[in-house]
Order: C-alpha cells, then structure tokens, then sequence
C-alpha cells in the first residue's frame, strides 16, 4: 500500500499510528528517509485530530496530501473530516476499517467508515489487496478533478495484514494517470484569497448542495476513469468482476437471489455463489466499490430481476437496522425483491463460507428475517435479556455479560 | 527591546514622528504597509484583537516581504474579519476549526518546504480559549516538532465570541457567563492557571515572547524578530475586550497597560526556554487601579465587595513581580506620576 | 486448494511462517494467501495464522476452518488450543517437538491417522544450531516442503532469503534444509521398514 501511494507522489503524508493501519505509515516514513520521495514531508502528528488538520493546510496550499487511520481514529477526526469536505479539499485517506468502540475492539468491520458515509467523503471499498492498491491511484485522480476528498476503505487485518499477490503499478503508468496537482484555488501570497469563512443561511444551502453536486457528478466520473485507468494498468481499478468502476458484478445476470457486500467479504461470497451454483441455485452477488455517492442507478440496473436480495452488512444502525441495505431499498424502489439485511462480521467475527450458505438457505426457504445476526450467540442474548428483565443493572453490556458468568 | 524614546506614537503624520530615524518609526505608520487586516470587519468600537492583529500582521508582512501565509482559529477575529462574502485579508488566509490552527499552519509549512518554497512564510492566530483549551494538544504537537510556524494567541481572558464565558486563561475572580460574579465564591476560581507563555518555554522552542496592544512599538518588534527566526515561535498578546471586559471602549490601550504597572501581565522575551530581556515596570500601579474600571471585577470594589480577592490578586502581581524581576525600584522612572 | 493452518505462540514467528509459506507458494507458481488471526502484540499469546495455495486465484477470507495441513509450532498449545479442530483424517500435522506422540499424549489422536502424514519434527533443536534461538519457523516450513510436496524447498529457501538479512537468511536456510533432509530420512526408514 505504502509503495502504490509513494507512486502518487504525496507531497505530505501526516499519520497518527492506529491499528490496523500503522504499517502504511511506517513504510512511507522509511520511503520519505530514504529519499525515495523528494521533498515530500512526513509530519508525525499527536493526535488523528492534528493529521486530518495537518493534511487541510497542506492541501489548501497545493500540495498532495495523504493520510490514514481506523477506528476511534476516524472518529477523533471527524471535525476536520467534514472540513475537509466542506473546503473541497482532495485528500486522500486510507481507512483501515475496524469496529468501533466501546466496548474496544481492534479487528474489523465497517462501523468506522459507515459512520461517516454523510461527512461528504468520497467512499470507495476494496475487495481485495489489488483492489486496495488500485483504488488509492483512482483515489487521488477522483479527488483532483472533483474537488473532493476520497476514503479508500480496506478491511482492518483481513486485508491490511493479508499477503497475497498484487501487481505494483509502474511509476510511469502512476504519472500517466495521475498529473501534478494544479489546486482550483491555494494559499498564496502572489493571488490572496480568505479560506473558511463563516457563511449564513443565504448561502450555506447552496454549498451544500454544490457538494452533493459534485458527488453526482463523480457517479459519472468514475466509470470514465475507471476505462482510462484498464487503458493504462491493464486490469480495472474495481478489481476482478468489476462492472463500472462503482459496482462489481458476479453471477449476477441470471441470478434469482443476489447478495450484496462490500470489502473483502465479497471474496469469501463468491466461493460460497460458485458452491451453490453447483447445486443448482441460481445465485450471485453485486459488490459495492462506490458507497458514497452510492450508485443507485448501478444497482438498481444489476439487480432489478432478482427475486431475493440479502444485503451482508458488517455494520448497523442500532435502533433500525441495515445501513447499506437503506440505500439498497432506495435503489430497488417500486419493485417486488424481497429485502433482507445479514450482519455479519461486526468486531472481526469471521464471516465463513458455511453462515454465508445458512443465509442463502434460509433465503431459500423463506425463512430469512428482515434483519439478521448472522451467527448470533442467540442463547446468550437470551438469557442476559432474562436477566435485565428481573433486575435492571446499568452499565457497560459487556461487563453485565460476565457478571453471572460465576453463578451460574 | 525597543521603544526607547518616551513620548507617544500619534500617528503617521504627527510632526514628532517625522523627526524620528525611518527605521526607528512603526510599521503601521508607513504608507506602505500592507493593511493586510484592512478596514471593513465588523469588530466592536475599541476591539484589542482587531488592534493586535492588525500590527502583528502588518509586521510580519513587512518582515517576509509579504511572502506570508495566515490560518486563524475560529473566534472573533475569524468572525470579525470575514463577514462572507467579504473579507477582510489582504493575504492568504485559512479558517478551518477551532482547535487545530496550529496543525493546519503545521501542514501549510509542511506543503511550502514541499514545494521548496520555504521562503512564504506561516503565521498561526488564535485567542486564548482556541490556544489555552481546546487547540492545547496540537499547539503542543506543533512545538514538541519545531514546525516552522510563528503562533499568536491574543488574549482577552475568556471565549468572547459565544458570549463571554470562562476559559483556562480567566485570571480568578473574573465575572464571566460561566463564572458568574454571585454565591459565596464569585467570578473564576483562584487556581493556578494556565500560563501559556510558560507552557511553550518549558517546551524549548526558538522564541516566546508576551505583548500588550498598549506597546504597539514594541509587539511589531517582537513579531519582527520572531519572523527573523526559523522554527516554533509564541508571542502571546493582551488584548482587553471592552464588552467581556465591562470597560470602555475607549480605554483599551490604558488597560493594557495597567495590566502591565501592575505587574498582572509580565512582558519578556524567551530563548530556547530561557528568559532573555524583562520590560521592566515604570510607574508600578496597585491592582485596583487596573481592576477597577473593569465592570467583570465590579463584585471586589464597593461596600459589600469582595476585598479579600483583591489582597489575593495583589499577592499574585507581587508574586509575578518577584519572580519575573519586574521592577527595579532604584529604576523607577519617578517623573512619571 | 490447500489450506494450512499455522498455530503457535507470539514471538515465535507464526505469522512470518505463513507469509513465508505464500511467497514460497509464488515462487512456484501458484496463488496463494497468507493472514493472522490477529491479537493486540503480546509475546507469549497463543497466535493462529493461515495460509491458502491454488492453482486457482483464492478468493475466500475466512479462517481455514478445515485445514490440510497443520504445523504446531509449540507443543504447549496442545494443553490449551483446540490445535486440531477441524482437521481432515488425512490432514499432514507437523509438530516442533522432540517428545513422542504417545510423550505429547496423542497416540490415541494418530491411531488413525496416515503415519506418513504425521510427523514429529525437533525444529526448535535445529534451529537453535544453525540460528542461535529456538525460532522452528523456517525449519518447520523445510519439513512442510517436504512432507507435503505441495512447493519445492528451493522456493522456501528463496522465501526466506527474500525476507531476512544475509547472515540470518543463511541460518535460517540452513535449518529448513536439515529439516527437510530429516523428513526424507525419516521417510526412507519407513519405507524400507515397510518393504522388509
């Protein structure tokens, strides 16, 4: 990751070590030391909250920037991450998704990026580490042409401490695809201009709505990108089965029950989509590169003859339900697909080949709930439910779990 | 330090002034400053930050040759200046949030050394609750790296632009919205504060150095000398605010400098944690009569007032008096009443 | 696709044994993915890792459930881990120990099993005469070599000297050539046991 993102030539890299991201950082640092970079400058900051803001001025005064985090990470950025938006600014995040605390959790799920699919970002998910490496190149061509910054989002340990096979793009193909940064407007002293200023109601509502804008606009983007960088690379920057550049598409065509994920689960479903294949069920699953914007138009194309879509979903919204599978509804709006959300995966529980085939069965069968916890201690949850419903304790829940774990 | 001559700056045109070396006369009475804070902003009649700043960044303009980059924190200079869509800022100018002024200056410095242009130089802005609270942690950060960023904190002892509550640089007994002057203890407690100043000594940075807008003279030099170096720098500014402060509007620059006589406000200079030059006080004032034309001390004077205060912020300005060696009584300039 | 499951305990080289296992697995021509089954760093933890080769591009990511072969990198796990959840009857084990099945206590567990697929390898000896520490990893991976054919040791031995500085990537070949020789001369007293 560390050697496709020196390729872009950053100008600035600024980290705050989380885990699972610290070794991108930790092999730029040696790149920058070594020389390889120019006079890109590695800035150790204190906090994410400082990287985020370190990487503003950097880019409001033309330079390259990149960063990453996970996690709590993300969070302690938030502010300056819709700064960074709102300023238009084309940073450049990788986002080691991890799950979100409390209670602390470092392996992976989508809870961390989820929870800013609305900061304006750009969001792109990787299935794979060729994918991962490829997306940081389209990253920073999206971000520059748009005005806007991108998150490339990677499972947490799953992909980021994977070692597999991945071809490294050339240095000149980077710089082909990727010119110098020429900033729509910067800090400089020869063409002053005010950055950041307060503005009120009689135009905030325009800015906005100029950041949706654009976001549309890179709906039509990234698929033109997305050929010129086959033209260039060789292989789409979506990776294996990718349609468009925002969607990735599997047995899809003829396909009654259709799954749809993002990230590195994509992989281990289409094991799963070949094996029951075999047996005669006709089913496939849609990837999701693009989530923001989220590319209704894609979606609702690939899918629209499905009988069954089951979403797999390895983050939720507490209090509802499904995340992506509410902007999966908006997508298949007045027609007759049965919807179902699976979590699965939240806090690194792996998602096997056999819970994925569960789903489908029960899909099958009709008896897939709307929403549903894949692999659910459901014996577990009921007897602390029990538990709540004879004497209310307050507190941390995962603590409660623990506490009669000597009675009983 | 400067202002060796005792007679009062007027203004450009005053025949005093003209009798003055070129060099010796303030930037702001050149015809040729920048004005990077030129009129138009929205401040309140007597403002010290709009004062403060406008002498500071004109003084760094003149010291960079106008090669200078400015990011403000959020608070009323950010507010006052940009008014969107007008602006005030004759230079390049960044506001992003509250707390990381120092980290986006860090960054813009970081870019310029990028693109090998380390002669635009950057200037970091904020007022003390943006410097003292929430931007402590990257203020440090950008210290404890030696960015090369020249960070002014004006001071007006409280967060003005939500309204006037307390903030870690209140001195104790100050009335504020969220230190109100009533019970038993009114006003902000006595703790030992946050001295900020202090702060970026102990961190060993090139320069430190503190500034009242009551000696306009000698802040352009400080923000002269400091643009003269390279790495982290701290100047941190009085800057009274009438409407926090209760005073007058037009009493700014004699509160300032009552802040100074009476020892509450040492001015120095720092070098590498060290102190290098002390302006010693002139005409050494008791604490009330810097207090009392504040109305946010009003709860200390009068028949039910709180002495008992007054004698503690006595203490602490004879306390600041002794350690920071303010006043050389022998020295004293007596001609003064 | 062939599945190997790695367990061991931090510090000992588990996640470099798989990493290595897939470069190896490159070198030869064929897919192949390695992963830990992460922990927060702790020396002394057990650490699980996993290794997936094909001929085919590998696409799942979940933990080998079912492994093909599996290497015990420290016999002490056997207490405490469930080491052999999952294992197919003719999964290949290899185990760092210098004990015997029945010394381990598991005589009853190999009953059943294909003895030629079962080995008791003294890799943490091994290594600590060619590497100075009792580091199996690399030799562990010389006997996998050898005992399941499934890479060449010359990729094993490119593996680790693509990885570790010269003079430790020399002892730590040195150690996965002696155990790979230990397999094959093991391999031919049985078989000569056999045919007499």
């Amino acid at each position: 990751m560390a050697e496709t993102v020196a390729a872009c030539r950053p100008a600035v890299v600024c980290a705050y070590p989380i885990s699972p991201q610290t070794h991108i950082v930790e092999a730029l640092d040696e790149i920058v030391r070594l020389g390889e970079l120019g006079t890109c400058q590695f800035v150790n900051v204190e906090s994410e909250f400082s990287a985020m803001s370190v990487a503003i001025g950097a880019s409001a005064t033309g330079a390259r920037v990149y960063t990453a985090t996970a996690s709590q990470g993300l969070l302690f950025m938030v502010e300056p991450l819709y700064n960074a938006s709102g300023l238009g600014l084309p940073i450049v995040m990788t986002v080691a998704n991890r799950a979100i605390g409390a209670p602390i959790n470092i392996w992976n799920d989508h809870s961390d990026s989820m929870s800013q699919r609305d900061s304006g970002w750009i969001q792109l998910y990787a299935q794979d580490n060729q994918t991962a490496s490829d997306l940081h190149i389209l990253a920073f061509r999206i971000a520059e042409e748009v005005s806007l910054p991108v998150m490339v989002c990677m499972d947490g340990f799953v992909l980021t401490h994977a070692v597999e096979r991945i071809d490294l793009p050339e240095q000149s193909e980077v710089d082909q695809f990727l010119p110098p940064y020429t900033p729509r407007q910067l800090l400089d002293p020869s063409d002053p201009m005010s950055i950041g200023a307060m503005v009120g109601p009689e135009a905030f509502t325009e800015v906005r709505y100029l950041g949706h804008a654009k976001q549309v606009q890179a709906l039509e983007l990234i698929p033109d990108l997305a050929e010129d960088f086959v033209k260039l690379f060789g292989r789409r920057a979506g990776g294996e089965h990718d349609l468009d550049g925002l969607v990735t598409s599997y047995q899809v065509d003829d396909a009654e029950i259709i799954l749809v994920a993002l990230g590195s689960v994509i992989g281990t479903i289409k094991d799963v989509v070949d094996e029951m294949r075999e047996l005669g069920t006709k089913v496939g699953v849609l990837g999701i590169t693009s989530f923001r914007p989220f590319p209704l138009d894609s979606v609702r194309t690939s899918v629209m003859h499905a009988k069954k879509v089951i979403v797999v979903e390895r983050a939720f919204a507490p209090g509802i339900g499904g995340i992506v599978s509410s902007n999966v509804r908006t997508a298949l709006r007045d027609t007759s697909i049965k919807i179902s959300t699976a979590v699965a995966g939240l806090g690194g529980r792996p998602v096997t080949i056999k819970s994925i085939r569960g789903v489908v069965v029960q899909a099958i069968d009709d008896t897939l709930p709307e929403l549903t916890f894949v692999d659910l201690d459901v014996e577990l949850i009921n007897r602390e439910l029990e538990r709540n419903r004879q004497q209310r304790r307050s507190g941390p829940m995962a603590e409660n779990l623990l506490r009669d774990v000597g009675s009983r | 330090m400067s202002t060796p001559l005792k007679f009062y700056q007027v203004g450009s045109f005053a025949v005093g002034n003209r009798l003055i070396d070129e060099a010796d006369l303030s930037v702001q009475s050149s015809t040729s400053r920048s004005n990077s804070l030129t009129s138009g902003h929205r401040a309140c009649q007597g403002c010290g930050e709009a004062l403060g700043a406008r002498y500071a960044i004109d003084a760094a303009m003149a010291a960079t040759d106008g090669k200078l980059v400015a990011v403000n924190a959020t608070g009323c200079l950010e507010v006052f200046s940009t008014p969107y869509p007008e602006t005030s800022w004759r230079l390049p100018w960044i506001h992003s949030l509250f707390g990381n002024a120092s980290a986006v200056a860090t960054g813009v410095a970081a870019a310029l050394k990028a693109q090998g242009k380390s002669d635009i130089r950057v200037v970091a802005q904020g007022g003390d609750g943006g410097t003292v609270d929430i931007g402590f942690g990257p203020l440090s950060g950008m210290f404890e790296r030696n960015d090369d960023v020249l960070y002014i904190c004006y001071d007006n002892e409280a967060y003005m632009n939500t309204g006037v509550q307390r903030s870690g640089a209140t001195p104790p007994g100050a009335r504020t919205n969220t230190s109100h002057a009533v019970g038993e203890h009114p006003g902000a407690s006595f703790t030992q504060g946050k001295n900020l100043p202090l702060i970026a000594m102990a961190h060993g940075i090139p320069y430190v150095a503190t500034a009242t807008v009551a000696d306009l003279h000698d802040l352009e030099a400080k923000v002269k000398k400091a643009m003269g170096m390279r790495g982290a720098r701290y100047l941190h500014i009085l800057v009274p605010c009438p409407l926090g402060w209760g005073s007058r509007s037009e009493e700014t620059i004699k509160l300032a400098r009552l802040a100074t006589e009476s020892g509450l406000f040492p001015v120095f200079e720092a070098e590498y944690g060290e102190i290098t030059e002390t302006k010693k006080i002139r005409r050494r004032v008791r604490v009330e009569e810097y207090l009392k034309p504040q109305k946010r001390f009003a709860h200390l004077f009068g028949a039910n007032g709180h002495s008992e205060m007054l004698s503690a912020i006595q203490a602490i300005a004879d306390k600041n008096v002794a350690k920071f060696n303010l006043w050389d009584s022998e020295e004293a300039d007596t001609n003064h009443g | 696709m062939f599945q190997v499951r790695i367990h061991g305990r931090g510090g000992q080289g588990v996640v470099t044994a798989a990493e290595l296992l897939s470069v190896a697995a490159f070198q030869d021509e064929l897919f192949a993915q390695a992963f830990p089954s992460f922990g927060s760093e702790r020396t002394g933890a057990p650490v699980v890792a996993f290794c997936r080769i094909s001929k085919l591009q590998i696409r799942s990511r979940e933990p080998v459930m079912e492994p093909d072969a599996l290497i015990i990198q420290d016999s002490t796990l056997l207490q405490s881990v469930d080491v052999f959840a999952g294992a197919a009857p003719d999964a290949f084990i290899l185990i760092n120990s210098t004990k015997s099945f029945n010394e381990l206590g598991l005589e009853e567990f190999f009953e059943n099993r294909q003895s030629e697929r079962s080995l008791i390898v003294p890799a943490s000896e091994i290594a600590l005469r060619h590497v100075g520490r009792p580091l199996p990893n690399a030799a562990l991976l010389g006997a996998f070599a050898a005992i399941t054919e499934l890479v060449t040791l010359d990729s094993v031995l490119n593996a680790i000297e693509e990885r570790f500085p010269a003079k430790i990537a020399e002892a730590n070949a040195d150690a996965a050539r002696e155990a790979h020789e230990f397999v094959l001369a093991g391999r031919k007293v049985a078989e000569h046991a056999s045919t007499n």
